[in-house]
């Protein structure tokens, strides 16, 4: 491998790796907050790369003159609400009544959301596979010598950092990401504290849903053939993005989608590139055996 | 003690219950035969899946994976390797017995093999996490056949001679059944409820609990292993993609159904669901029903996911399950403030 070629795979391995990163803070800010694998959260991912199918012919007319460039944005944002209202709905309908129950109950419910999105969008929206529509016009970003990034990858850099640094601000500066700090520390204490938990859950699952939504439009502008199925490996190796970088752990998750991202890339550029699809699984069972905390997890004692 | 060896006269009655109606599944119609096979395949895989997931209370959703070993192995040894055996015996009703027998328990073997690699993460791991990894190994498994060549790869390995009868299927699902009954109600069985219930108690009172979890890991495993060389040597043809993770999926949700931790039930579950799936085929072809409704019965997992969502809001148990004596009652969490699970 030259080096040039090396650089080339870095830098699809960090777009790879931006998607992930953005899957696994939903992941990780939802099991920080309720303790449990939002099984659904892929499919929301799934349903903002849809959105994103179904807005851009509609949005996209009105936005002519100096305003074109505001209308992948427009896109983008009316997508991320869409999705956090999708995730606030399932959180409400499915897993709110039973967060009581032991924590089995609620994965399988996630499980049981997870195919309704996914075979519901079958019956909604065909199973065949859909060409995103050209949100924004994909070519080589010129003055990078031999190496090739096209504007989309770079498109996907720059709202993955904004969405990161939106999203410290919002956990560590706002008097909301207080409360999520709290909840996600000790439930009990910060309700008796004057925190609503409910309110909080919902935010958060509302936030990571939003941020799922991104990464489907994102993800769809680099890799545009969509379908109602697209979300369950990426979601399932998001989710071992997250664990990677120590689950609960916001900064861990964005650093593990990175790595998850380079090694794919890497594998895939090799010989053994069918392999790929286990990688992630492989890197997974190693974690968890050798260091289940992640990378910046902390480990903690289980009490009896 | 007079009913002591009920158990065992119920067994020898269902196998020559199967022996009989394999006599006269000559002139069946194939199709209604398949169905018939396919539901015995359905209630040994769900019941052995119910030894690690209801009495022992692991998450595997890799039960396909052991499946897809067991089917593979066991094609592949009758289809390549049975030559030898027939030119020393000739090919008779005796030698293909013999064979099949062996591949059978062959391909059991391999996939409880990896159930012990699978069961070993499990010591460390529980509930949400055992479930991802054991998904990750079904899917590890699935990428593995993808890649080898001798069977197939991703094409598929066809030409797995037609071995699988009524009896042999409906002989291995009575079977499966009398040994995780007979298990879980012996002494030595106990020790998977208590695993399953307290774990710290039960290592407190001195019960191996890593042994327990592996040995349902490898029992349950190795069932799945002669359920798919059965369906192997049913269908005649396999595919990587028809033991993929909604397979597993199926197999959970008849688990769920019928109840984790009774037999009965998850057996029950398992004739159900086939034969409702099956039906949903002909509801899909009914020209007077509205398009909307035939078209949810053409798409079967939306059914599924919509009878697990209900299932866990309104009877988590299961049709037949019993719920646990302890901790909170259910339904009383409406009147409880909603704290989450880590309060």
């Amino acid at each position: 491998m030259t080096s040039t070629e090396f650089f080339q795979q870095l830098i699809n391995g960090l777009s790879l790796g931006a998607f992930y990163a953005l899957i696994a803070l939903g992941y990780t800010m939802v099991y920080g907050v309720l303790r449990f694998i939002n099984f659904a959260h892929g499919d929301v991912f799934m349903i903002g790369a849809f959105c994103g199918y179904y807005l851009t012919p509609r949005l996209l007319p009105h936005f002519t003159g100096w305003m074109t460039p505001l209308g992948p944005v427009a896109v983008l944002i009316l997508t991320m609400l869409i999705c956090a209202l999708l995730g606030i709905t399932i959180e409400k309908l499915a897993y709110r009544p039973l967060r009581q129950r032991p924590k089995l109950t609620v994965l399988i419910t996630a499980i049981g959301v997870s195919l309704f999105l996914e075979y519901g969008g079958q019956f909604v929206f065909g199973a065949d596979p859909k060409s995103f529509p050209e949100l924004m016009p994909d070519r080589a970003v010129p003055g990078t010598g031999a190496l090739t990034i096209t504007t989309t990858q770079l498109a996907a850099f720059i709202v993955t950092i904004c969405l990161l640094i939106a999203l410290t601000f919002i956990v560590k500066r706002t008097r909301l990401g207080m409360a999520m700090r709290a909840v996600s520390n000790n439930a009990a204490a910060a309700a008796l504290m004057g925190v609503n938990i409910d309110t909080i859950v919902s935010f958060t699952f509302g936030l990571g849903s939003a941020l799922a939504g991104a990464a489907g439009i994102l993800y769809s502008l680099s890799y545009p053939s969509i379908d109602p199925l697209m979300g369950l490996l990426p979601g399932i190796k998001a989710f071992v993005a997250a664990v990677l970088g120590g689950i609960g752990n916001i900064p861990g998750a964005a650093v593990g989608g990175i790595i998850l991202g380079v090694i794919e890339t890497f594998v895939g550029g090799s010989a053994f590139s069918t392999y790929r699809d286990a990688i992630a699984f492989s890197l997974l069972i190693v974690i968890l055996l050798f260091r289940p905390a992640g990378i910046f997890g902390r480990s903690q004692a289980e009490k009896v | 003690m007079k009913y002591r060896h009920i158990k065992k006269w119920v067994l020898l009655g269902a196998v020559i219950l199967s022996a009989i109606g394999s006599h006269f599944s000559g002139g069946m119609n194939s199709y209604y035969l398949q169905i018939i096979i396919f539901i015995g395949i359905n209630v040994t895989l769900a019941v052995s899946l119910n030894l690690i997931n209801g009495y022992t209370g692991q998450f595997s959703l890799g039960h396909a994976g052991f499946m897809a070993i067991g089917a593979y192995v066991s094609a592949y040894l009758s289809t390549e390797h049975s030559a030898a055996l027939f030119k020393a015996l000739g090919t008779n009703f005796f030698s293909i017995t013999l064979l099949f027998i062996a591949v059978l328990i062959a391909g059991g073997i391999a996939a409880s093999i990896a159930g012990l690699i699978v069961g070993v993460p499990s010591l460390r791991l529980k509930g949400d996490y055992l479930a991802i990894v054991t998904l990750g190994f079904g899917e590890i498994i699935r990428v593995l056949i993808q890649n080898t060549d001798a069977v197939g790869g991703p094409r598929g390995y066809s030409g797995i001679a037609g071995y699988t009868t009524l009896f042999w299927t409906y002989s291995v699902a009575a079977l499966t059944i009398y040994i995780v009954v007979s298990l879980i109600d012996s002494t030595y069985g106990r020790g998977f409820l208590t695993v399953r219930d307290d774990e710290v108690a039960a290592e407190a009172v001195g019960i191996n609990t890593t042994r327990y979890k592996v040995t349902a890991f490898v029992l349950g495993a190795f069932f799945a292993g002669v359920a798919g060389g059965l369906y192997a040597h049913s269908t005649t043809y396999i595919n990587p993609s028809g033991f993929d993770f909604q397979r597993s999926i199926e197999i959970v949700i008849m688990v769920i159904l019928g109840g984790m931790g009774s037999t009965a039930g998850v057996a029950f579950a398992a004739i159900l669901l086939t034969l409702l799936l099956e039906y949903l085929r002909f509801v899909a072809g009914y020209e007077w029903l509205p398009d909307l409704v035939r078209r949810i019965a053409a798409n079967r997992v939306i059914i599924y996911s919509l009878v697990l969502i209900a299932l866990m809001l309104l009877r988590p148990q299961g049709l037949f399950g019993r719920l646990p004596r302890r901790g909170i009652p259910i339904g009383s969490a409406s009147k409880r403030a909603k704290l989450p699970a880590n309060a």
